[in-house]
């Protein structure tokens, strides 16, 4: 364990010293602050900011030293499971792809894609369970399981510091803009929608919590409230149940289209998994 | 109307009364109409409690006022919001008619775009979680000691 701990390690040193699309990744010696342009004028946000930028110095610290980050539990946990072989076909993550380090460099970047087969995008998590039933013959790990959020987190590191960049055009052009009518419309007892707070008033505090622009470069995520990792769905969810609504459900085609235009939002944004939040 | 029909009146009265429990004499919020950014009488009649306000004030389970609004007169609590104006003073700014109003449904007062909730409505076909459906965020009576409260935001 302690090798693989040292490989990651000097997988993320290596990170640390890319420039990707003109500014540093953040991690120990780099940059104090994760902030890019936003890409196309079409875009609500002249600046983007990961979740990063607004959380306390110490919670920043915990995501910058990945001996520290208690996200890496996950992480650790994927790079067994993507060794290990499961279900009828007696294959692993690695049979068909190999090193991870290599083949899933870009992926984690790119989710949720378009599934031609399906005829639906499919993200991450879906994807995992897609090859598990598939091409493995194994049982589809559940949703927020510890071993789904540990192959997510382990996916997505391998393209730590590569900028978001998910298709919105195409077949995806339905998702994307189910996804930004989703984001624009108030719910709840409270009457708001995910405009409403992050994109209105990011940065400025609601009680004890500072608002966020809501991006999503970081997940699955660590968070202090939680005391694990989270999936991108279930804070959805934490926030429908905040605003007083009835939340949809993880991997629902309502979050899906929202995760969607959510990462659109942060397009250009480092993949950050694990992040560290509050 | 026959005398068969009064009593019967009376029974269904009765019987709004006994279900709506405290709140039966106020105002619903269906019925609530606000003028020009007014709403001059009380919700519920009489004038509220502005100790039980400021409780209403702070709790984050009813009005969490203070989740968006500063205000120096509750400095002893932590994490004073920024999303909307302090509140200190407010009652020199404006009048019990038009913080009733404020808090009753900003929509009405400063337009559909605001984030402030509207405290004394009832939303439809918005997903409103199964235990809050039909349900406004504070009662009348709630809504009138926060107006109580607020009125002594005096600078």
């Amino acid at each position: 364990m302690t090798m693989t701990r040292t490989r990651i390690a000097l997988l993320s040193a290596v990170a640390a010293g890319l420039v990707v699309s003109g500014y540093a990744f953040a991690l120990p010696e780099g940059v104090d602050t994760i902030q890019v342009k936003a890409a196309s004028k079409d875009h609500p946000l002249d600046e983007l900011y990961s979740g990063w930028h607004f959380r306390t110095p110490e919670t920043q610290a915990l995501q910058e030293d990945d001996f520290e980050n208690p996200g890496f539990l996950w992480v650790e946990q994927g790079v067994d499971l993507w060794e290990t072989a499961d279900g009828s076909e007696g294959k692993s993550c690695a049979s068909c792809h190999g090193d991870a380090a290599e083949s899933m460099a870009e992926a984690g970047a790119a989710m949720p894609k378009w599934n031609e087969a399906l005829g639906k995008p499919v993200n991450m998590e879906q994807q995992i369970n897609l090859c598990r039933s598939e091409r493995m013959g194994a049982k589809p790990w559940k949703w927020e399981s510890s071993e789904l959020l540990s192959m997510t987190a382990f996916v997505r590191n391998q393209s730590r510091g590569k900028p978001v960049d998910v298709q919105v055009d195409g077949p995806m052009k339905p998702w994307f803009e189910k996804g930004e009518t989703l984001y624009n419309t108030r719910v709840g007892q409270l009457d708001l929608a995910c405009s409403s707070c992050h994109q209105n008033y990011y940065g400025q505090s609601i009680r004890a919590d500072r608002l966020s622009q809501g991006q999503s470069n970081g997940f699955p995520t660590y968070r202090l409230k939680w005391q694990k990792l989270g999936s991108l769905h279930r804070r959805f969810k934490g926030c429908m149940s905040q605003v007083r609504a009835e939340p949809y459900k993880v991997g629902s085609d309502e979050f899906l289209a929202l995760e969607l235009y959510v990462n659109w939002r942060g397009q250009g944004l480092p993949v950050e998994t694990p992040a560290v939040r509050q | 109307m026959g005398l068969k029909h009064a009593a019967g009146l009376c029974l269904a009265l009765s019987l709004i009364a006994f279900v709506a429990g405290a709140d039966a004499a106020s105002l619903q919020p269906q019925e609530v109409r606000i003028t020009d950014a007014e709403l001059g009488s009380s919700l519920t009649g009489a004038p509220g409690d502005p100790v039980q306000g400021a409780k209403w004030f702070k709790s984050r389970k009813l009005g969490n006022c203070l989740a968006c609004h500063g205000n120096k007169d509750l400095a002893s609590e932590p994490f004073h919001g920024e999303i909307g104006p302090p509140l200190d003073g407010v009652a020199d700014r404006y009048s019990e008619a038009e913080l009733r109003a404020i808090v009753v449904n900003s929509k009405d007062v400063f337009g559909p775009e605001t984030i402030m909730p509207g405290f004394y409505r009832v939303l439809e076909g918005q997903r409103v979680l199964k235990d809050f459906q039909g349900k406004p965020i504070l009662t009348a009576e709630q809504v009138e000691d926060v107006i109580a409260y607020l009125n002594t935001l005096k600078e």
